[in-house]
């Protein structure tokens, strides 16, 4: 079948609308949500990269937001880098350290795979907890002095929002590219039956580990982006496991392995909460409702919204990808 | 079709900076000015202040509460104390302006659920949602110093009680002003006291909780123990939700030291004092943050006996108007026993110095109006930096350096321990400093 | 270096070991049975501690009568959550066994928080203290310790003697074929998964005994659960308790050479290598 140009469309336009609102309003509040959901799109769709098109559970996604948050942190805050170079080797980290352990961690499968990630991300924590440099327990803080070269705290709150903005377009211009390149085919190989394709001549450690790379990079910088605007960061807000588990959730609810599933599924998962939140009578109990749909997703539509909707209306797939 | 892509993807990128750069620009030259026209349509009330004839405007206060989770005892009282003063002020009939406008109090407040995850986001959502003209800091210099940051990113002055780490105040924050004493002076008298308890004491141990403030109180209590010609045994830090003290109590033990310092708020300082009694570790003082000046504190029972805790605030203080005349400077708001005895009545329980925190915090932000003569963020911050005003809290004036703006630097710790009176009750006395002592000191812990 | 002091500290983690066993070998019992990482073990734990709290505080009881009344809770409560959120995805991609007990976190936190608030609670409850030697022990742990110690017993005689405990070891080493010689295994794996949590929520009650806690506090402990499963092989129930142990002579050797604070860094880059290196654990777990 053809495939449509709107499967690159309709992604970017969904990002598009949700990033330039604010812009057009300018309006602090219109920009804190916005935030929100571009920060939700672009973890989930980075996680997508290996857990949707390669298959492997990862509950460790945070731990390369959180590294890429003090890496850039310490860059910024204590050595005086500029903005920009310290977020790219923020990110440049978190894709250093998947690369090194991703040899390794990725030749384990199914739970065991899911069990090291949790490994990782708690012994980072932990070690994070007790490395001087990064400010130990209390962790570090940024003299709002910094802020005066990027034109006042007010102008950074903008600043940081126009960098997320950029990065969430391109991790899902590289989800399409993925989506659609040989690479991808390869990793959607494996995630079929790693056994077969290693039998057929794929190359499934290099494969797995460059996704695994790839998918760590632009946590990495939206963690870098993150701290730099929250001008504090401790261990405790930087590895925190719920938010690995919560964009697993994001992807799954759009459908895992599409390119447009994660966008989608974060902006449903974070209007639920917010509708959650601010419901007088489901706010109080609003993670035990997420937890409800969440369950009923999983028993009943596995494939998440874009795969039900792929397999229910065949006529969707030319432009649902 | 593969170049039709790219082009898509260029486009979408270079639209995406482009409108980025458009808008980046004008952003710095916002100063508040637009929300002044933004309030002026959001809430009709609150007209120009320049409006000649008399009229009632109603501020809103913003701050959150801990409600649930590890801070909540103290948490609670301070929200106590600042609600109180809420009350007293409007049924006062608010503040009165030279122009004749009645300037009253609204609250707007969350449950921050003692933790940080949740501060920033319910600040700025007090900020643009909720329209605070003035925000009061939460509970925990953790969580104050995670407001911190979004009232000076929206130029929001900031009261911050309950909130003694001196870090925040050097971040170069210009809108954020602290009522406690610093971290940095917590403790210090407390080595003094024991200097004179004991002058043969040496090993001291430091175990406190990894969390800004206690860590700053131990960092600058440490240096001054150590000038102070003492030997530093131990020195470990305990994470926040630590419920299992035993390895530090066996290191304790192991050191040989004579006095333990530390704890850090109140849930892992009364875990820490039951368990140290538990396991009868041999030291002559404890000396705890937080914990022990709260009333509950005495649910520990026999644990709780003789442990000495440093206030920011006790029932028996005594600061007066005559005390304000001799240091030259204004008195203001109730007395001690007036603010007591209203609490009580409100309450019907004996207020911590959280709850004085609170309503000083209160009183403070209603001083400053008053002397700015007006409700406009600036010109109160402007009246806030000049303040040195004695109140039943005590003394409050602020640090205006560059470096360490807002940082307290009039006020003063009392020490207070838990003793047993007649018919051996426990009862909270004040022992340091030797001028304010309600009784003597109990030293060595009878153990 | 004192000996008094490395004594004192060994026994101290020793005692907690057992009690983090139990936890643990609930969670890998179900792993062993049916190849789910149970996500919803913490908030298990987590029931079990305010399982006891209530039964003293509302129901008056004795705290280890509350013990055991919390662990016949936690066999109910467990049977529940397999017919609710486990059973469908039986044999599923292990995301969906994953996230469908996660949800059941979710749930439990959520109206757990809402109920009972994030205030810590404690259980007033005191044997005094034991001195042996240099170290002070207060009974409370002794007790905890031992209880464990016979809940892993008693788990290994049911495992070899009774009916259903054959039942669950058929089911374990191959679904299929126990179920061709008639074995109920629908019945096997919601048992089996009530057993788990029940281990999870007696350990609770027992850690209550000895700690404040709040309903986020199983957090901590599911994760030691998993390292601990992990040391004793995944899926091996006595491994675990072993495990336990050696988890518990880290915590009480750790702080006698490094800050405290280095126990968790320890634990887990410990973690990390084993499966790395030995993923079946070092007694053995379940086949990869």
């Amino acid at each position: 079948m053809k495939r449509s140009l709107w499967t690159l469309f309709l992604p970017v336009l969904v990002v598009l609308a949700v990033g330039l609102y604010p812009l057009l309003t300018q309006q602090d509040v219109h920009r804190e949500t916005s935030f929100t959901l571009l920060r939700a799109v672009a973890l989930a769709a980075s996680l997508n990269i290996i857990l949707g098109f390669t298959g492997y559970v990862s509950f460790g996604h945070v731990v390369f937001y959180g590294l890429g948050g003090y890496v850039a942190f310490y860059l910024v805050a204590e050595k005086g880098w500029p903005f920009w170079s310290a977020v790219l080797m923020g990110g440049l980290a978190a894709a250093l350290l998947a690369f090194l352990i991703g040899a390794g961690i990725l030749r384990l499968r199914g739970a065991y795979f899911a069990l090291v990630t949790i490994g990782v991300n708690e012994a980072m924590k932990a070690f994070i907890y007790n490395f001087q440099p990064f400010g130990g327990p209390v962790g570090l803080t940024m003299n709002f002095a910094v802020y005066k070269a990027y034109g006042g705290p007010r102008a950074v709150l903008w600043m940081t929002y126009h960098w997320l903005f950029v990065v969430t377009l391109i991790v899902v211009a590289v989800s399409y590219w993925i989506r659609v390149s040989k690479f991808g085919l390869g990793l959607l190989s494996i995630r079929e039956d790693e056994d077969a394709a290693e039998v057929m001549g794929v190359r499934t450690s290099w494969f797995k580990t460059w996704a695994f790379t790839l998918s760590a990079f632009f946590p990495g910088l939206v963690g870098a982006i993150f701290f730099f605007r929250n001008a504090s960061i401790e261990p405790h807000d930087a590895f925190p496991l719920h938010v690995s588990i919560e964009s697993i959730v994001m992807v799954m609810l759009g459908g895992q392995g599409t390119v447009i599933g994660p966008i989608l599924g974060s902006i449903g998962y974070q209007w639920m909460r917010v509708f959650l939140l601010t419901n007088r009578l489901l706010k109080n109990i609003q993670l035990a409702v997420a937890g409800g749909l969440l369950l009923l997703i999983v028993l009943f539509i596995p494939a998440g919204l874009v795969g039900w909707l792929r397999r229910r209306f065949p006529a969707t797939r030319r432009f649902l990808l | 079709m593969k170049r039709l892509l790219w082009l898509s993807v260029i486009l979408a990128l270079g639209m995406g900076l482009l409108v980025g750069c458009k808008q980046a620009t004008p952003a710095p030259t916002e100063a508040p000015q637009p929300q002044v026209e933004e309030k002026a349509t959001e809430a009709p009330q609150e007209q120009p202040t320049e409006a000649p004839q008399a009229k009632e405007i109603v501020l809103t206060i913003g701050f959150t509460e801990s409600k649930t989770g590890r801070l909540n005892v103290s948490s609670g009282r301070q929200a106590k104390g600042l609600r109180l003063w809420i009350k007293h002020i409007n049924e006062a009939g608010g503040i009165k302006l030279s122009d004749g406008t009645v300037v009253k109090f609204q609250e707007a407040s969350y449950d921050d659920e003692s933790s940080k995850d949740r501060v920033q986001e319910l600040y700025t959502k007090l900020i643009t949602e909720d329209n605070a003209d003035f925000l009061i800091s939460p509970y925990s210099s953790g969580l104050t110093a995670a407001a911190a940051v979004i009232a000076e990113q929206y130029e929001k002055v900031m009261i911050t009680t309950g909130a003694a780490s001196d870090s925040i105040y050097k971040q170069g924050y210009m809108h954020v002003f602290q009522i406690y004493t610093p971290a940095s002076r917590y403790l210090t008298g407390a080595i003094d006291m024991l200097k004179e308890a004991d002058p043969n004491l040496k090993k001291v141990a430091f175990v406190y909780e990894q969390a800004k403030f206690s860590t700053a109180v131990v960092e600058a209590a440490k240096a001054y123990a150590e000038e102070q010609g003492y030997e530093v045994v131990l020195f470990e830090g305990y994470p926040s939700d630590t419920t299992d003290f035993g390895p530090f109590i066996n290191k304790i033990v192991e050191s040989g030291a004579e006095a333990v310092l530390g704890g850090g708020h109140f849930q892992d300082g009364s875990t820490f004092a039951r368990q140290l009694y538990e396991k009868q570790a041999p030291v002559k003082a404890v000396v705890l943050l937080v914990a022990p000046p709260e009333p509950d504190f005495a649910e520990l029972g026999e644990a709780a006996f003789g442990i000495i805790g440093p206030s920011q605030w006790e029932p028996q203080v005594q600061y007066t108007p005559d005390a304000a005349k001799e240091l030259g400077i204004d008195w203001y708001g109730p007395s001690n026993e007036e603010f007591i005895k209203a609490y009580e009545a409100e309450y019907n329980e004996e207020p911590s110095y959280h709850s004085a925190g609170g309503y000083a915090a209160g009183i403070i932000l209603e001083y400053a109006i008053k002397k700015a003569d007006s409700v406009d963020p600036q010109k109160v911050k402007e009246a806030l930096e000049a303040t040195d005003v004695l109140t039943f809290f005590g003394r409050i004036k602020f640090d205006t350096t560059e470096e360490a703006h807002g940082l307290q630097i009039g006020h003063e710790m009392v020490y207070i321990q838990w003793q047993k009176d007649d018919q051996g009750n426990l009862v909270k006395q004040v022992v340091w400093p030797k001028e304010g002592a309600t009784a003597e000191l109990i030293y060595p812990l009878p153990r | 270096m004192d000996m008094g002091f490395l004594f004192a500290s060994l026994i101290d983690g020793l005692l907690l070991g057992f009690v983090f066993g139990v936890a643990a070998i609930g969670l890998t019992l179900i792993f062993g049975v049916m190849e789910v990482i149970n996500l919803a073990h913490g908030p298990v734990i987590a029931l079990g501690m305010f399982g006891l709290y209530f039964a003293v505080t509302l129901l008056g009881l004795h705290p280890y009568a509350g013990t055991l009344l919390t662990a016949v809770g936690g066999l109910f409560l467990g049977i529940l959550i397999y017919a609710i959120a486990v059973h469908r995805v039986i044999g599923a991609p292990h995301l969906s066994s994953l996230l469908a007990t996660y949800s059941i976190n979710m749930m439990i936190i959520g109206i757990g928080t809402a109920l009972l608030t994030t205030s810590p609670r404690n259980i007033e409850f005191s044997l005094g203290s034991m001195t042996l030697g240099t170290a002070t022990i207060p009974v409370t742990r002794i007790v905890a310790a031992l209880a464990s110690l016979l809940a892993a017993v008693a788990l290994y005689l049911f495992m070899q003697y009774t009916r259903w405990g054959k039942f669950i070891r058929a089911v374990t080493d191959n679904r299929d074929a126990a179920e061709l010689v008639g074995i109920p295994s629908t019945k096997v794996l919601a048992l089996s998964f009530g057993l788990g949590t029940m281990l999870a929520a007696f350990s609770g009650a027992l850690i209550a005994t000895l700690f404040p806690f709040t309903i986020l506090e199983g957090g901590k402990y599911e994760l030691k659960s998993f390292v601990i499963s992990v040391l004793g092989g995944l899926g091996n129930p006595m491994g675990a308790l072993i495990g336990g142990i050696i988890i518990g002579l880290i915590e009480g050797l750790v702080p006698v050479f490094l800050p405290t604070t280095w126990v968790l860094v320890v634990e887990f880059v410990l973690f990390v290598l084993i499966l790395l290196i030995r993923p079946t654990g070092l007694f053995g777990g379940r086949a990869q």
